[in-house]
């Protein structure tokens, strides 16, 4: 039996992020979707359930609209939902969202196995997960493809610039799963069920007895945002063949 | 310490603030704009709200004595029995930030049999390297190196730790700022050092869309992760200078938990970011059969070839071939996209490359906002041309 935590993030699905004339975000019609390695990482605990036996619990922390997160994640058959959702959390880094992670996990009694994506599409530094880890004092495997639970004994792949480590841990364990490593199965009519009438728990600050969270307790402070990152270059468009010249010029070509 | 505050009576309702919140913050409730849990207080509503009913209010909370944390620490990665270049531009980096502030670079180097490269280190203008050499570190181990790297961060109290982006960094960095409590922002593009020694830590978010300044206001060490070959590389120095400190801790302090199993390593060839010359597909490719078409450019031009995310998503090419903010940062001498709409998250990764050549139908598309040269046109009818005339070139040659 396996007790499974899965972490996820509601994102923004950044393939229809536009900029407006004024280079705002237009940000009316983005979609908000499941972060895509999250969907792995909990395919992936769906899995190990499946095999092991146990439940699935998702967690999130976000705005009230993360709630139609959480009952996809049920759908798609996950047994439980948590939310950490409140104007408190408002502006925690990436530091403080572990911490306010770390006392929802202390307080539903710790997990075997935690799951998360590797990063996020949003603000992809994918360090809540390997925070995590450290502040409950667990082994962090990070960017991992396929695991496996035997003897007790968790055994996990991960990809590196350099290949591809297999490495063994005691549970309990976090692991941060990369995108596309677990195609995430289809909701299905029972989940879609469960889903509608599923009680999604809420926890506010003072529920898991956090009394300093959000911007105020964070390290980390954005001081300033920009929305044109990259200047503009005088782009010359020119034809095949001058293009093959202008290569030739600068010692481009073999 | 600051945090937004919506005033009722000058807010007239008009909703602009929730519809240009980048990070959708802000929910309209019955004509009122209310603060969710996802503001970072970035203060764009700030300035967008035409009734200034919106402030960002500042309050003074307790600092750390800055003046107590000095010089700069570069975790000196050794990986593929080499120095990891990353960790050289990041000296490269680090001096130039701490001239101004009198500060030193320091490096720490951790691993079984990595006392080695202590020697090189010296060629590249750090005052002190520490070694943490023991056959117990053989393979990266987050929690044992972070005992070792935190011993020496509380013997010398550096102001700022730089870590490479690679996949090892990022699981040591966020292991080790959560030792210290302290701030770590991933993936910096642009590093500055203020006089207070606050760092200024410019990084893209949201997908590459915006550009954040980030600042570790009031807790030491600052860590910051960079991606290899965002910085540039220091040129090696003939004079060794700098001290070799070998540190030993007690052996239990860095056990880890975690065991070995085996590791396969990646198949010869070389990665993308070491490549002179890349040829790119983007998302103007109809179908998998046609990156040959890319492949073969590629090797006609005596390169290599990568893909934008959208390819990788539909399974046609592998994580490690990938352009961008989710993928690898390239800096080749000649990129040619092919098909490449332009996304940030794409252009904000091969931005630096000496050469940009763009091919897109689009004639309105990003990708022309940062190539050098372009041809406005259908791949498919360019690239074979290309190709041929790569032949054509070939044979008068011979």
């Amino acid at each position: 039996m396996l007790n499974i935590l899965v972490c996820l993030k509601q994102v923004p699905d950044t393939t229809e992020v536009k900029l407006s004339s004024s280079l705002t975000l237009q940000r009316d019609f983005v979609a908000q979707v499941m972060n895509p390695a999250d969907e792995s990482a909990l395919e992936l605990g769906l899995k190990l359930r499946d095999q092991h036996g146990g439940k699935v619990t998702v967690i999130t922390m976000g705005p009230a609209r993360t709630e139609t997160m959480l009952r996809e994640a049920i759908s798609r058959g996950a047994d439980e939902a948590v939310q950490l959702t409140d104007s408190a959390f408002a502006g925690a880094d990436t530091l403080v969202t572990a911490q306010c992670l770390k006392a929802a996990v202390t307080h539903l009694g710790g997990f075997d196995v935690i799951l998360c994506g590797r990063r996020a599409v949003d603000g992809e530094t994918g360090q809540v997960g390997p925070m995590l880890a450290a502040m409950l004092d667990i082994p962090c495997i990070a960017n991992m493809t396929e695991a496996k639970v035997e003897d007790g004994k968790m055994q996990a792949l991960q990809l590196t610039e350099d290949g591809v480590n297999t490495w063994q841990t005691p549970l309990p364990v976090l692991l941060t799963l990369c995108e596309w490593s677990h195609r995430l199965r289809l909701p299905t009519l029972m989940g879609l069920k469960k889903a509608r009438s599923a009680k999604v728990q809420l926890f506010k600050p003072a529920d898991l007895g956090i009394t300093s969270c959000g911007l105020k307790a964070s390290p980390t402070r954005v001081t300033k945002v920009s929305s044109s990152p990259v200047g503009v270059r005088p782009c010359k468009k020119i034809s095949l063949d001058e293009v093959i010249k202008a290569l030739e010029e600068g010692g481009m070509l073999p | 310490m600051a945090q937004i505050a919506i005033l009722e009576r000058k807010c007239n309702g008009c909703g602009q603030c929730a519809s240009q919140c980048p990070f959708g913050a802000i929910d309209m409730n019955n004509g009122r704009p209310e603060l969710n849990a996802a503001c970072k207080v970035c203060g764009i509503c700030v300035k967008n709200c035409p009734q200034k009913a919106i402030l960002k209010l500042e309050t003074k909370v307790q600092s750390v004595n800055k003046a107590l944390w000095k010089d700069i620490l570069v975790f000196a990665e050794v990986a593929g029995g080499k120095l990891h270049p990353v960790c050289l531009e990041l000296i490269g980096k680090a001096r130039e930030l701490a001239a101004p502030l009198g500060f030193q670079v320091k490096a720490v180097l951790v691993g079984d049999g990595v006392s080695a490269y202590a020697e090189e280190l010296r060629h590249y203008g750090v005052s002190e390297i520490a070694v943490y050499d023991d056959p117990a570190l053989g393979f990266f181990r987050a929690d044992a190196y972070t005992a070792c790297v935190e011993d020496y961060i509380k013997a010398v109290k550096p102001s700022v730790v730089l870590v490479g982006a690679t996949s090892l960094g990022r699981s040591l960095a966020p292991r080790l700022s959560t030792r210290f409590h302290t701030g770590l922002t991933a993936d910096c593009t642009k590093l500055e050092l203020r006089e207070n020694s606050d760092l200024v830590q410019i990084r893209p978010a949201f997908g590459g869309n915006i550009m954040a300044q980030i600042v570790t206001t009031n807790t030491r060490p600052q860590f910051a992760t960079v991606r290899y070959k965002v910085m540039e590389a220091p040129v090696r120095e003939e004079e060794a200078k700098g001290e070799i400190k070998i540190r030993k801790i007690p052996k239990g302090v860095f056990e880890s938990k975690v065991t070995h199993v085996s590791t396969v390593p990646v198949p010869a060839g070389k990665s993308i970011s070491d490549a002179e010359i890349l040829v790119v597909g983007g998302r103007g490719l109809q179908k998998e059969s046609d990156l040959d078409m890319i492949r073969n450019l590629a090797e006609k031009l005596g390169g290599d070839w990568a893909v934008t995310r959208p390819l990788v998503e539909k399974g046609w090419a592998t994580n490690d071939r990938q352009i961008g903010l989710s993928g690898r940062t390239v800096r080749p001498k000649l990129i040619i996209t092919c098909g490449v709409s332009g996304a940030i998250q794409f252009t904000s990764c091969m931005n630096a490359s000496d050469h940009i050549v763009a091919i897109n139908t689009d004639e309105t598309a990003p990708i022309f906002d940062v190539a050098h040269i372009a041809i406005v046109g259908d791949l498919y009818q360019i690239i074979p041309q290309l190709i041929e005339k790569l032949k054509e070139d070939r044979h008068e040659a011979v």
